[in-house]
């Protein structure tokens, strides 16, 4: 399976990578704060036109074909074997446009908020969103934890300058724990590179032979980087901190992408490098995931600070992710994936929309607020409808990817599914407590009534989500068409033992 | 009558480069006899002009790729030799471009002074080419005074400052110490093997006629003073006191191109000379690279003076080179992969020392007449001071910290894979965990400069030559971490070159 052709349309991955990164470093070039309403018009024709240089990839994607597709490969660092090679297949497609259209959104959502250090800001998150393509493209091991790595450093700065009061705690929170992960990694990738006779290529490593206790070794390699940036329990803890404290820009993207990294790592090394490891190890991932379902969503019903709530509902729904994967079978995997998407746009919808009320009221607590409806009729439908999107509402995209893993692991095993399944239970309860609780009521106090309602920006930057969760909810076929012919070959390829005979 | 000399035995042609220096430095030193205080920019730009003329015939040298040996073998000029000795040069003439107005301002190039400055730091380049090149254990400890000597009288030039003198007084009685044991290493050997010359020792010893008990009695010592002059753990005491007070720039004289020479004889006295007892000195490697590892990296955090703690990052990163050093035989005699981890080892010294001059070089740029930036406070804010120059220390900091897409990730990367293949993968493991720690106190800088507000809000003022060399300094460490190709297929294709003569 799997084999991939050097593709001749033009190098849309390539494009889809480095222009943010040259915009980015255009707008740092050139921006200051005397021209920033320049820099912010700036930024913003980049962010669309790098998303609009993603659209091909979507055209142009054929749903049967087997393997990578838009293949480019050259090589780059020849000493080692290693090359520049970049693909994408059915697992990894959108999230190419995902990253793009949410970068088009942040740029949008810091318009009057950011009024230091714009040109910085921007920049930082236009190469950050190519840096984060580039993780999805990346098919040489090593160009991908090129990539991923090097993702840390504008989050960090982004977190560190941008942030709330305790931001250089939570900045370095951020960048060691990843980095601990990632480092750990990296020993797995050298091992691959020695194992496989000197190869980066991903997929090769897919079909290296590897003892039990080679996998199991490079199985937990590869777990400590991704479980931590997804996060799973009980390395999800940094999280709830980072997302407090960090701009909102920087917790949409943090939420909406950078947890989708760890779960693609999965996809793209787990399951398909160790797949014996996989399978033994897959009790133990799913006994966290449902961890991460329950106990998580039982946290985030009592928190106090809200966008804290949205952190650990995120967790949790990053719980159905991996639960997903680890079921393996068909719809379990395909549910992730969309599940992925879906949390791509709600918990970026969710992040801003408290951006909304923190930059009017400079609050998150939930007790601060009440009655907002009252002041921001237009503003509460949104919150109101992205709550329940949250909480996996039929018709929105959060009930696709929900749906789709319970009923893979109804499948697989009938109680897992039944603890999964109670999860829309608490999801609903804390999403839609807090809805309760911020939105309607009395007005509470003063500075509730001084709110004004959204602007024409906000309306469209939370209107654009609005649709996008909307038509995922209502018509998720494009979603998981595309999918169908990667996952099947996914599952055939760790179906098959790989321990030498 | 005398017979005539033959002629390979005073061919002085494989070391031109030497001769010109020698002579440049001579000239130089007469020709500042005559100028006035004011006129001492004609000093250093001949200084400059000397090792650009090096340079030209070094690159010569390394260009035509022969190995060529003079002096009845007691100086070879060999690709790896004449691609460090280039490296040397860029760092020494970056460090006098950016410690000129640093030393003006200090009194350093007046008085009474002149422009010994210039010509001390000629005379240790000298020392440290004929290290570089000596094949023989006379040329190699001649080489070690010559750079000591005028490296000593270098951090004393500032007699009436109590500290510098006080470091001078370290330096000097701890590098006669290790230049003690490095000779008495040595004599043990000759009177083993009953030779000087790194050859004929190597096919002493490799004959296995010999006592071994008095190989490894000479080789501890050897070790040891090697140990002493790349500073590693236990033979670090003097680093740090050194570092911290000498004048800035003569810190960047001693810390920088030094290390290069030094990883050089390294190369030289154990994988030429001794490579059959390969067993012992490995281990006694591993003991001073895990120790320097840890040391290192976990004192640095302690440290509130930048100098001190960059004094122990030099430690830490010396701890890798040996990692690398160390990692050419495994076990065996087995000499697979052997020019490859010696390569990993020999780029990783040239990647410290092009980061830690710039480092250097930005702590010059903030210092002033009367004042000296040396403590992490200095660094507050600088973004906002300067933003082009906190960029550039950032590159410089994440690279010394390893994380892509610096130089120091690959770097890095190289000597991981070298260690791994040695299948010592617990080694590799704790190499990625003392970065972690590592990454914690250059990322500490890194907030300094960036989240924190100015303490000091003097103007940088910068002269367009330092401002220039600073700014290439950085791009180029991003542009080799990008790009790291080339110059590492350069230090593969040198050592294999040099190793199979």
């Amino acid at each position: 399976m799997m084999q991939s052709t050097i593709s001749t349309l033009p190098p849309y991955l390539s494009l889809a990578i480095w222009l943010p990164i040259i915009f980015g470093l255009i707008v740092l070039a050139v921006g200051r704060d005397t021209n920033a309403a320049l820099v912010r018009v700036g930024s913003l024709i980049g962010a669309i036109v790098s998303f609009v240089a993603t659209i091909p990839l979507i055209t142009n994607f054929s749903n049967a074909a087997h393997g990578m597709q838009f293949v480019e490969k050259s090589p780059w660092i020849e000493r080692f074997n290693i090359y520049y090679s970049l693909g994408i297949d059915g697992l990894s497609l959108w999230f190419v446009p995902l990253t793009a259209f949410i970068t088009v959104i942040v740029v949008i959502s810091a318009w009057q908020v950011i009024q230091k250090r714009v040109a910085q800001y921007m920049g930082a998150f236009l190469i950050l969103s190519g840096l984060m393509i580039g993780v999805f493209c990346a098919m040489d091991g090593l160009l991908f934890y090129f990539f991923f790595e090097a993702t840390l450093i504008p989050m960090y700065i982004i977190i560190g300058i941008w942030g709330g009061e305790n931001r250089v705690y939570a900045s370095f929170k951020f960048f060691l724990y990843t980095f601990f992960g990632s480092l750990l990694t990296l020993v797995a990738i050298i091992y691959l590179y020695k194992a496989s006779g000197g190869s980066f290529d991903i997929l090769m490593w897919h079909k290296i032979a590897l003892t039990m206790k080679e996998q199991i070794f490079i199985f937990i390699a590869f777990f400590m980087a991704f479980a931590v940036k997804v996060p799973m329990f009980p390395v999800h803890t940094w999280l709830p901190d980072v997302h407090v404290e960090a701009p909102t820009g920087g917790s949409a993207v943090l939420a909406a992408i950078m947890l989708k990294l760890g779960a693609y790592g999965f996809l793209r090394f787990s399951l398909p490098i160790v797949p014996d490891a996989s399978h033994y190890m897959a009790p133990f991932v799913i006994t966290l995931s449902l961890i991460a379902v329950i106990y998580v969503g039982l946290v985030a019903l009592v928190q106090k600070d809200m966008k804290k709530l949205v952190a650990y509902s995120s967790i949790a729904h990053m719980g159905f992710v991996t639960l997903g994967f680890f079921i393996f079978n068909n719809i379990g995997i395909q549910g992730a994936i969309a599940q992925m998407i879906s949390h791509g746009f709600i918990s970026g919808a969710m992040f801003l929309c408290i951006g909304v009320l923190y930059d009017q009221a400079h609050s998150r607590q939930i007790a601060d607020y009440g009655g907002v409806v009252n002041k921001m009729p237009k503003f509460a439908a949104l919150f109101i409808f992205f709550s329940m999107a949250n909480c996996g509402l039929p018709a929105t995209s959060g009930f696709v990817g929900e749906f789709m893993v319970i009923l893979g692991a109804t499948q697989f095993n009938f109680w897992i599914g039944l603890l999964a399944a109670t999860a829309l239970i608490f999801g609903a309860a804390y999403s839609l407590w807090m809805a309760k609780r911020v939105i309607f009521g009395k007005v509470a106090n003063h500075h509730v009534a001084e709110l004004v309602d959204i602007n024409g920006r906000e309306f469209l930057m939370l209107g654009i989500l609005a649709v996008a969760v909307l038509y995922m909810g209502l018509y998720p076929a494009p979603f998981t068409d595309t999918m169908q012919t990667s996952v099947a070959d996914l599952l055939a390829h760790v179906a098959h033992s790989k321990l030498p005979y | 009558m005398t017979t005539p000399l033959p002629q390979a035995v005073i061919n002085m042609v494989p070391l031109s480069a030497e001769v010109a220096l020698l002579v440049g430095t001579c000239a130089i030193l007469l020709i500042d006899m005559f100028l006035s205080q004011g006129k001492r920019s004609v000093t250093y730009v001949l200084s400059l002009l000397t090792l650009l003329v090096c340079g030209a015939l070094s690159y010569h040298d390394y260009a035509a790729g022969t190995t060529v040996y003079t002096f009845n073998g007691m100086f070879v000029s060999d690709p790896m030799s004449n691609l460090l000795k280039l490296f040397t040069y860029l760092t020494v003439g970056l460090t006098l471009v950016y410690s000129r107005q640093y030393a003006d301002d200090r009194g350093m190039l007046s008085g009474n002074l002149g422009g010994e400055f210039y010509v001390l730091a000629l005379f240790s380049t000298l020392g440290q080419m004929v290290m570089i090149s000596g094949s023989n254990f006379l040329t190699v400890y001649l080489g070690v005074e010559l750079m000591s000597l005028s490296l000593y009288a270098l951090v004393a030039i500032r007699r009436d400052n109590h500290k510098a003198t006080e470091a001078a007084m370290k330096y000097f009685i701890l590098g006669a110490l290790a230049s003690g044991f490095l000779l008495y290493g040595i004599s043990m050997l000759y009177g083993a093997t009953g030779s000087l010359d790194i050859a004929h020792v190597a096919t002493a010893v490799a004959a296995g006629t010999i006592k071994p008990t008095i190989l490894v009695f000479g080789l501890v010592f050897l070790v040891a003073g090697l140990a002493f002059k790349l500073g590693a753990v236990p033979f670090h005491m003097w680093v740090p006191d050194v570092y911290e007070g000498s004048p800035t720039a003569v810190t960047l004289l001693l810390g920088g191109a030094p290390k290069i020479a030094t990883f050089a004889i390294c190369i030289r006295l154990l994988v030429e000379g001794l490579l059959p007892m390969a067993f012992d000195w490995q281990q006694m490697l591993m003991v001073l690279a895990v120790l320097s590892l840890a040391i290192g990296n976990l004192t640095a955090i302690a440290q509130t003076n930048l100098k001190r703690m960059l004094a122990y990052s030099t430690i830490a990163q010396m701890g890798f080179v040996l990692l690398g050093l160390l990692a050419g035989v495994a076990g065996t005699t087995d000499r697979t992969g052997a020019s490859a981890a010696y390569s990993a080892a020999m780029y990783y010294t040239i990647t410290y020392v092009l980061t830690t001059i710039g480092s250097f070089g930005v702590l010059m740029l903030l210092s002033r007449a009367g004042f000296e930036a040396e403590t992490l406070n200095d660094f507050k804010g600088l973004s906002k001071r300067s933003g082009w120059f906190a960029v550039v220390m950032s590159i410089l900091l994440f690279s010394l910290a390893g994380v892509p897409p610096m130089m120091g990730f690959a770097a890095k990367f190289s000597v991981l894979t070298a260690v791994l293949g040695t299948g010592q993968i617990w080694l590799t493991v704790l190499a990625v965990m003392f970065s972690l720690i590592g990454a914690f106190y250059y990322l500490r800088v890194v907030k300094m400069m960036w989240f924190d507000e100015p303490a000091d809000n003097s103007p940088i003022v910068v002269k367009g030559d330092m401002s220039f060399a600073l700014s290439l300094n950085g791009i180029a460490i991003i542009a080799l971490g990008v790009l790291p190709g080339p110059l590492l297929a350069a230090c593969l294709k040198a050592m294999t070159l040099t190793l199979n003569t």
